[in-house]
């Protein structure tokens, strides 16, 4: 049990908590009078009926104010307060303890040495709602905004430019509160500090647009993350967003947390249609927007722009994988949650229902890479493959590790820099001459991702081209979600 | 009935808060700022301006971003703030 002992404010002596409903306070109450006889200073708060226990003057705690504030979660409940701060607590009746701690042998005559208490009053359903956001919504920090009688909640919300042209949640206290069990992070702690605005961006910021974004309570560790990784200075959500370029950050999650909070990455993963996945995108997306300030027609000066910057987010199916997955494969421990964020510009599906060896399909999965940004560029755009399971299974049938495929990739998306240059095929688009000696290859180290992901069903994968990469443009990042 | 109350999801900044420097009547005795945001051919166009603004007696002081893709460096920002009157950014594409 937390007791905020700085916050309870009650006087030094004793304090106990009880409600008439509760048999074993009823019990306790000839021990409250025996206390009070003892001359032992007492104090009790009563949670429902005013006038109980009889013949000790109890407190009126029926707006359960105090019992709130003193983290009560037994009735009884018996605390020693000493200097403003609680020094001793117990639940429930148990004559050893409260003799040792009120210093008054032989408590309690004709009970039993032990007795179970209650649930506090402050833990019933509906009044746990309503303490929370009478209570608990005076730890929020962000500023209020009132509506109108007459104004209807979700044009209010469109009017002050709060969402991304869909529908958004309207974040009430009780949500963002509930938002927040999510998470055992403090509300006031600065998870980034988000372009382009360059704003300070605390948990209660993030939980907030969740909340707008549609997000349930247990996804919030994975937007955090989300939100952690956009803000490095390798991801730069800055350049994502202000780039001509269509990019926008894609999320990939891996670990246990994808499954526990029922994350699709199956069938139609990188599509609609999953609660998760939606929502957890488009959070980060609306944290950029609101609190970063990144706006279309602002900061973000996409000639196009994709789809996914609604949201793209969606985990990698692990246990069908033939190989180990991308958060381990960038450096986390097996088994840890993580997301890595991808400056992607859209989904290219390739087709490949003929190859039935792991050589054959490599070359058409890199004949197709080759087209990323543009067939005549070359290493200074990345992209990530998502490979289907039923072309996973071609590799796994081959005996193809994932370093064995990027390795294989890596040969054949060399190409002679004259066919690459400038001019060269009669396209003035390319490679500069300077660049264009001996071979090149497409990508440089580390600019191409492979994750596994997708139905059972389809001979097919995808690729997602990516933005400017490295230092100049972006890095992918992954950082590991913390709950 | 009790106020509907929403939680402001943005970073509060209102447009009150932020009010624009008023724009200099005139660049006489002023210092111009020249900032270059490393796009290609944003330096000809500021090369231009340059020349147009030193023919006319004002002082000039030229600076770069090390790249587009990112905001400009805080040392950067406070030297453009700290020794220029005014800031031209040159867009270019």
């Amino acid at each position: 049990m937390v007791i905020y002992a700085s916050h309870v404010g009650l006087p030094d002596g004793y304090a106990v908590f009880v409600k008439a409903s509760c048999p074993t306070c009823r019990e306790v109450a000839p021990v409250l009078r025996r206390l009070r006889e003892a001359g032992v200073p007492v104090s009790v708060y009563t949670q429902d009926d005013p006038s109980f226990p009889s013949g000790v003057e109890a407190i009126d705690d029926t707006d359960l104010h105090r019992s709130y504030e003193a983290g009560v979660e037994i009735v009884p409940t018996l605390l020693r307060v000493t200097g403003g701060a609680v020094a001793e607590t117990l639940q429930g009746w148990l004559r050893a303890d409260w003799e040792r701690v009120t210093g008054v042998p032989g408590l309690g005559d004709g009970l039993p040495d032990h007795r179970a208490g209650c649930a506090s009053r402050t833990l019933d359903p509906e009044v746990a709602e309503m303490l929370a956001v009478r209570l608990g919504a005076r730890r929020l920090a962000a500023r209020r905004v009132e509506l109108g009688d007459l104004e209807d909640e979700a044009e209010a919300m469109f009017e002050r430019g709060w969402t991304d042209g869909l529908p958004v949640v309207p974040p009430t206290p009780a949500r963002v509160l509930r938002m927040l069990e999510g998470t055992s992070r403090h509300p006031e702690e600065v998870v980034a500090v988000v372009p382009p605005d360059l704003v300070d961006c605390t948990v209660e910021k993030v939980a907030i647009n969740a909340v707008l974004a549609g997000c349930r309570p247990e996804y919030l560790p994975v937007v955090l993350a989300a939100v952690e990784a956009a803000c490095t200075d390798e991801f730069n959500v800055h350049g994502v967003l202000a780039t001509t370029w269509s990019a926008g950050p894609v999320v990939i999650v891996n670990g246990p947390i994808a499954a526990r909070v029922g994350m699709n990455s199956g069938g139609n993963a990188l599509g609609q249609g999953n609660r998760a996945n939606a929502t957890i995108g488009r959070a980060l997306q609306l944290v950029v927007r609101n609190v970063g300030g990144g706006r279309p027609g602002g900061v973000d000066r996409a000639t196009h722009g994709n789809p996914g910057k609604y949201t793209f987010c969606f985990a990698e199916d692990e246990q069908r994988s033939p190989w180990e997955p991308l958060a381990v494969e960038r450096g986390l421990a097996p088994g840890r949650s993580a997301v890595t964020l991808f400056a992607g510009s859209g989904l290219q599906p390739v087709v490949d229902q003929l190859s039935r060896t792991p050589e054959s399909l490599a070359r058409s999965l890199a004949a197709s890479l080759q087209a990323v940004a543009h067939p005549k560029q070359a290493l200074a755009w990345d992209a990530l493959l998502v490979v289907s399971p039923e072309h996973a299974r071609v590799f796994r049938e081959g005996g193809w590790s994932k370093a064995r495929l990027r390795q294989e990739l890596d040969g054949l998306l060399r190409r002679p820099g004259a066919e690459l240059a400038r001019g060269a095929g009669g396209i003035a688009e390319g490679i500069p001459a300077a660049l264009a000696d001996g071979e090149v290859s497409k990508f440089r180290p580390g600019g191409l991702l492979i994750v596994h992901a997708g139905g059972t069903a389809g001979l097919f994968s995808a690729i997602i081209g990516g933005w400017v990469s490295g230092a100049l443009g972006s890095e992918p990042v992954t950082r590991e979600v913390r709950e | 009935m009790t106020p509907r109350q929403l939680l402001d999801p943005t970073s509060e900044r209102g447009p009150a808060d932020r009010p624009r420097t008023p724009r200099p009547e005139s660049l006489q005795g002023l210092t111009v700022g020249l900032l270059d945001i490393a796009k290609p051919r944003g330096d000809v166009f500021l090369d231009r301006l340059h020349e147009l603004l030193s023919a006319r007696g004002v002082e000039v002081l030229r600076f770069r971003k090390p790249t587009y893709t990112k905001p400009a460096p805080i040392d950067l920002r406070r030297e453009i703030a700290v020794r220029c009157d005014a800031v031209v950014e040159a867009l270019a594409d």
